[in-house]
Parts: C-alpha cells; sequence; structure tokens
C-alpha cells in the first residue's frame, strides 16, 4: 500500500447538502411575507423606517454570503471588504461625479463582481480555513487600504464621505426614508429573485455539485474553477450592491465602518438564518441588527456577555438556524391538514 | 547588515509571542478539528486569573501552576457545557458558537477587571540578554518555555497511551471509538490542554503587550496566521510559523517604503497566503488527500 492511500481519508463536506427545493419559501408563505413588507413602514415612525431600510441591505449581504456558502460550500470572512468596496463607489459616484444614486448600484455590483470574480482566482487553491484565513486577511486589509493617502483624493481618507440624501421623485409626497425604504424593498425583491432563479439554474446545480463534492463534480464534467470563481463574483456583487444601497441610507461612508466586524456579524446572520436557506437572510438580519440592542438594554456594561448568552441560546435551540423552525412549522402545518 | 541582523533579532523576539499562541491553536485544532476564535480570549481570561491570584499575595510560580490548573479545568468545563452539545450541529453553527463564546469572555473580564491597563510581572527580569539591546531577557525566556513547551508535547503525544489515544480520537474517531478509546473525553481533555498551553502563552505575552481585555485581539490574528502557515497539523510548524510571521512583519516594516504599523499586518497575511497558494497545507502539514 502507498503512502497516499494509508493517508486518504473521506471528509463530510463542510456545509450540509441542502436540497434545492428547501431553499426557498413556497408561494404563499413569499406572498405574505411581501405584504408585511409593504405595508408595515405606513404605521410606523421614521427611525424605525429607517431601520427596516438596513434590515433589508443586511438581508442582501447575508444573503450573498449564503449564495456563497450555502451555494457553493465556500467560507468568507471578508465579506467587508466587498460591502465597503460597493459603499465607497457609490459615495464616490455621488459625490465626485455627480451621478444619479439610483444608477451608482449596478456600477458598484459590477466593480463588485469583478473584484470578488479576480479575488476568487488565488481563493481556488483554498478551502476551508485556509479561505476563511485568506478572506478574512481582504477583511482585515480593506479599512486600512482606504484610509492610505493615495486615493484620499477620492475617499476623503480617514474622514470619510458625506452622502446626500435622496428625495422621493416624481413629486411623490413621502417622507426621505419612506422613499429609501420602498426603493431598497424594490431592489431586494428583485435580488431575490434573481438569487433563487440562479439556485434553480444549470449554473445553481454546478455550485451545489461543487459544494457536495468537488472531486465528483468535476468527474461530472463541472468546470470547478469557473464556477467557484463565479460564486465569488455573484456574491462580491450583491455585497457590493447592498454596500451601496447602505452608503445612501447611512449617508457616510468611512473606513472603520467597514472593519471585520461587520464582516462577522454577517457570518453570524447567515448561521442563524440557517445556512443555505435563502428566505433565512433576512431573519439572520433582524438577528445581527436588533440583537446587540436589545443585549444593550439589559446590561450597559455585559452586553456583550448577553449578545453571547442570546447566541448560545439560539444555536442550542436550533443548530440549523430559522431554516430548522421552518421545516418544523411546514411539518405541523402538513399534520393539521391532514388530520 | 546590521540594521537587518537588527531586524531579524527583533522578528524573532516578536514571534515568540505568536509561536506560543499558534501552539494552542494547532493543540485545540488537533482535538476538534476547529479553529478556536475564542481561543485569545480563554488565554487573556487566564492571564487575568493569575494576576488576580498575584494580587491577592500568592507568589510568581505558585500562582502559575495554579492558574494552569483552573485553565486546565475551565476548558473541561467549556467543552462539557457549551461544545458538547453542539458536537452533531453544522461546522458553521459551532465556529458561531466560538464568537459567542469571544463575546462573553471579553466582556465579563472587562467588567471583572476593567479596561484599564496591567503591568504584569516577569520572572526572566528585563535586562538585555547576552548583551543585545533588541532581546531582553524575558523574550529570550519566553522562547525557551516555547521550546521546552514543543518538546514536552512532541513526547507526550509521541510516547505516551493516552498521547497516541488523543491522536487517534481526532485522526479516526470511529477506528479509534472501535478499539477503546473514549473519544468524547479525549476531546474535553483537548480543550483542557489548549486552555494551560493559552494560559502558558498569556503569561508570557503579558509583560510584553501589558494586561487588559482586548490584549489578545492583535496577537490572536498573527497566531492564527503563523499556525496556518505552518500547518495546522503539526505542533512543530506552527512554532516555526510563529517565528517567520514574526521576522516577515519586522522586515517588511522596515524594509517596504511606505509601509508604517497599519499596513504590515496586511502584508503578513498577504504573504501567508502566498504561501498558502504554493503549499495549501502549510509548511509542514501533512497533506490530506481525499477520496470520493
Amino acid at each position: 500500500m502507498s503512502a497516499a492511500t494509508e493517508d486518504a481519508v473521506t471528509e463530510a463536506p463542510a456545509v450540509e447538502a441542502v436540497p434545492k427545493r428547501a431553499m426557498t419559501l413556497g408561494l404563499g408563505t413569499s406572498l405574505a411575507v411581501l405584504a408585511a413588507l409593504v405595508i408595515a413602514p405606513l404605521f410606523v415612525k421614521n427611525f424605525i423606517i429607517f431601520q427596516m431600510t438596513m434590515l433589508l441591505i443586511y438581508a442582501l449581504a447575508v444573503l450573498a454570503l449564503n449564495i456563497l456558502t450555502g451555494g457553493s460550500g465556500q467560507f468568507s470572512l471578508g465579506q467587508s471588504a466587498f460591502y465597503a468596496v460597493g459603499a465607497y463607489t457609490s459615495a464616490i459616484l455621488m459625490e465626485h461625479v455627480g451621478m444619479n444614486y439610483a444608477l451608482t448600484l449596478p456600477i458598484a455590483g459590477i466593480i463588485c463582481f469583478a473584484f470578488g470574480f479576480v479575488f476568487g482566482q488565488p481563493a481556488l487553491r483554498l478551502s476551508g480555513v485556509y479561505l476563511a484565513l485568506a478572506t478574512f486577511a481582504l477583511a482585515v486589509a480593506m479599512p486600512q487600504l482606504l484610509k492610505l493617502g493615495f486615493f484620499e483624493h477620492w475617499t476623503g481618507g480617514v474622514q470619510g464621505l458625506v452622502v446626500t440624501k435622496p428625495d422621493a421623485p416624481f413629486g411623490l409626497k413621502m417622507s426621505q426614508d419612506m422613499w429609501l425604504y420602498y426603493f431598497t424593498l424594490a431592489i431586494s425583491i428583485g435580488i431575490y429573485v434573481a438569487s433563487v432563479n440562479l439556485l434553480r439554474s444549470r449554473s445553481g446545480r454546478a455550485f451545489m455539485a461543487i459544494r457536495d463534492n468537488e472531486i465528483a463534480a468535476s468527474a461530472m464534467g463541472v468546470n470547478v474553477a469557473l464556477y467557484k470563481t463565479l460564486a465569488f463574483g455573484v456574491s462580491a456583487g450583491i455585497t457590493g450592491i447592498a454596500g451601496g444601497l447602505g452608503a445612501i441610507a447611512v449617508q457616510f461612508v468611512a473606513p472603520d465602518g467597514y472593519t471585520i466586524t461587520l464582516a462577522i456579524s454577517l457570518f453570524l446572520g447567515m448561521v442563524v438564518g440557517g445556512v443555505g436557506w435563502l428566505p433565512g437572510s433576512i431573519v439572520g438580519s433582524a438577528f445581527i441588527i436588533f440583537v446587540p440592542n436589545i443585549a444593550e438594554s439589559i446590561s450597559k456594561g455585559l452586553s456583550g456577555a448577553v449578545f453571547g448568552v442570546l447566541l448560545f441560546i439560539v444555536i442550542f435551540l436550533v443548530p440549523h438556524g430559522a431554516r430548522q423552525v421552518a421545516i418544523v412549522a411546514q411539518q405541523l402545518i402538513g399534520k393539521l391538514r391532514k388530520g | 547588515m546590521e540594521l537587518f541582523t537588527n531586524q531579524v533579532l527583533a522578528g524573532i523576539a516578536t514571534g515568540a509571542i505568536y509561536a506560543c499562541m499558534a501552539l494552542a491553536v494547532v493543540m485545540i485544532y488537533q482535538a476538534i478539528d476547529h479553529l478556536n476564535f475564542a481561543q485569545g480570549e480563554m488565554a487573556m481570561f487566564s492571564t487575568f486569573i493569575s494576576w488576580q491570584l498575584m494580587q491577592w499575595g500568592i507568589p510568581y510560580w505558585w500562582a502559575f501552576l495554579l492558574t494552569l490548573i483552573i485553565s486546565f479545568a475551565g476548558g473541561i468545563l467549556i467543552e462539557r457545557l457549551l461544545f458538547k452539545p453542539l458536537a452533531k450541529a453544522p461546522v458553521l453553527t459551532n465556529v458561531a458558537g466560538f464568537i459567542a463564546l469571544f463575546a462573553i469572555v471579553n466582556s465579563v473580564a472587562g467588567l471583572t477587571w476593567d479596561f484599564t491597563i496591567k503591568q504584569y510581572p516577569t520572572p526572566f527580569g528585563s535586562s538585555p540578554f547576552l548583551g543585545s539591546q533588541l532581546i531582553s531577557t524575558h523574550q529570550a525566556g519566553m522562547i525557551g518555555v516555547t521550546v521546552g513547551l514543543l518538546i514536552a508535547l512532541y513526547l507526550f503525544f509521541q510516547f505516551t497511551r493516552i498521547g497516541l489515544a488523543m491522536r487517534a480520537a481526532a485522526a479516526l474517531p470511529e477506528s479509534a471509538r472501535l478499539v477503546g478509546v473514549n473519544t468524547s473525553w479525549m476531546i474535553a481533555l483537548g480543550w483542557g490542554m489548549a486552555s494551560a498551553i493559552g494560559a502558558i502563552a498569556g503569561i508570557l505575552i503579558a509583560p510584553v503587550v501589558f494586561l487588559e481585555p482586548n490584549m489578545m485581539g492583535g496577537v490572536l490574528i498573527y497566531g492564527f496566521a503563523a499556525a496556518v502557515l505552518g500547518g495546522l497539523t503539526s505542533p512543530l510548524g506552527a512554532v516555526l510559523g510563529g517565528f517567520l510571521v514574526g521576522v516577515f512583519e519586522n522586515l517588511a516594516g522596515t524594509y517596504i517604503p511606505g509601509v508604517g504599523n497599519e499596513l504590515k499586518l496586511p502584508i503578513a497575511l498577504a504573504l501567508i497566503i502566498t504561501v498558502l497558494v504554493v503549499k495549501p497545507a502549510g509548511l509542514m502539514g501533512r497533506p490530506i488527500v481525499k477520496r470520493v
């Protein structure tokens, strides 16, 4: 027996297989959630509308990570870097070039797609913890790069850039916050539908084949290198759009807003929402936006500990995240119908 | 040339810190197959315990010993209470658990001992070592302890029954169970040992970076990087990786124009990734062969 065969290890895939049907919600539930998202802002204050906008924006970023990790099985702790690039692209185009805010988003998406696709090339040789370290390095480097004196004319250096908030168009009588919310909602729905379709397509199946078994996938004729980098590109592109929207909503970009903490939050959002379950993104996003606030309100000094304990409770009760809750609920409803 | 030797020496001195941490990282990776993001915070907490013991008037070495015992027990306790129930959960859920542990430990330490910077004593003194201004006796002592620890670990894993059982439990859990190894307790033992090694690392590092709840943030990143660079399966690789990262970082800071303190870390990480792209299992790691 050669040394190679002695060392052979059968390794379970790091990300468990999610059948593609299980990655989405049924039509009825989707419409109910959509209706709730459309009607809700009519009844609440502007600050809450702003928070709901951020909820959608982070949900987009979590969704992007979900496509990468849940879809193609690659880890990333570098999403904050793509988010930052998207945010800065939008901010620079709006403030220096004077472009319309809506037009900056596709450009942010394309630039981030290219960036992600290129970054995916060296990342091809890495997987698991090694990939996590590589993407982590990207996240650590990004704020420092944005601070460099070389780009200062464009990025505003440590000070960052202030972005003007857009008014509602066509003379609509709507507050800026509310307009931005509906604008974000429309984009989010578009991206969500596109993502669902992407994962159902030939490319989506290729992603999942790579996730479940890379060697088998390549034996079946899947171009592993192409689809892995493509997954990085798509994920980065969506994150970039989310970043652009984030810059418009917060009206401010600065290097220290996009540190590794953001990447870790997005990662937690994905885990809480359920890895590989796209609708869970919004649940995960709600977790990372609201739970730190709740923790802070319970105890100021121990907010970190309260947050940690809450996180532990969630992962103890539902190790598979919100997806698990949805599956249990579905089974219950099924039983009720039969009985 | 003198500048070069000096920078290399200084790099080795900081590298010793990273090597210590990397050793703890590899230890736990061997036992549980994950990178523990809370490792640095656990080490910081242990260091605070030893500091507290000394404040209560216990002599250095007794405090050191007591801290090791407390950390060892604490590591096992954390595994039993928090991570054993998650053993069947997906990998990413476990990683979320580490992040939660990180938040809890950091916040509790901050509340108990507050965020002011504290001096921490060293048993080796801090006079220049062999007449060199760059390495103090403390740093030399630190290198000595790291190397000693490495040899002890090697002997433990190669020549004791329990070391063999731990290796078996980590490599092939199912087969290990069949031959009667209690794999569940081996994992707990791995946590305990990693926690104790982390405590040693913390106690050695504290005199250099000073004691405060966030002291491990930067060190842990370098420790991870060193462990990954050297190969996560090899304690020797981790220690070498630690020294290499220390030296790289210093040389990059000195010789590449425009690299201040801020860009040191990204450059060190970029270099490590370059190495990984060429040698994906790390410098001394064993490549894993996969079967379809």
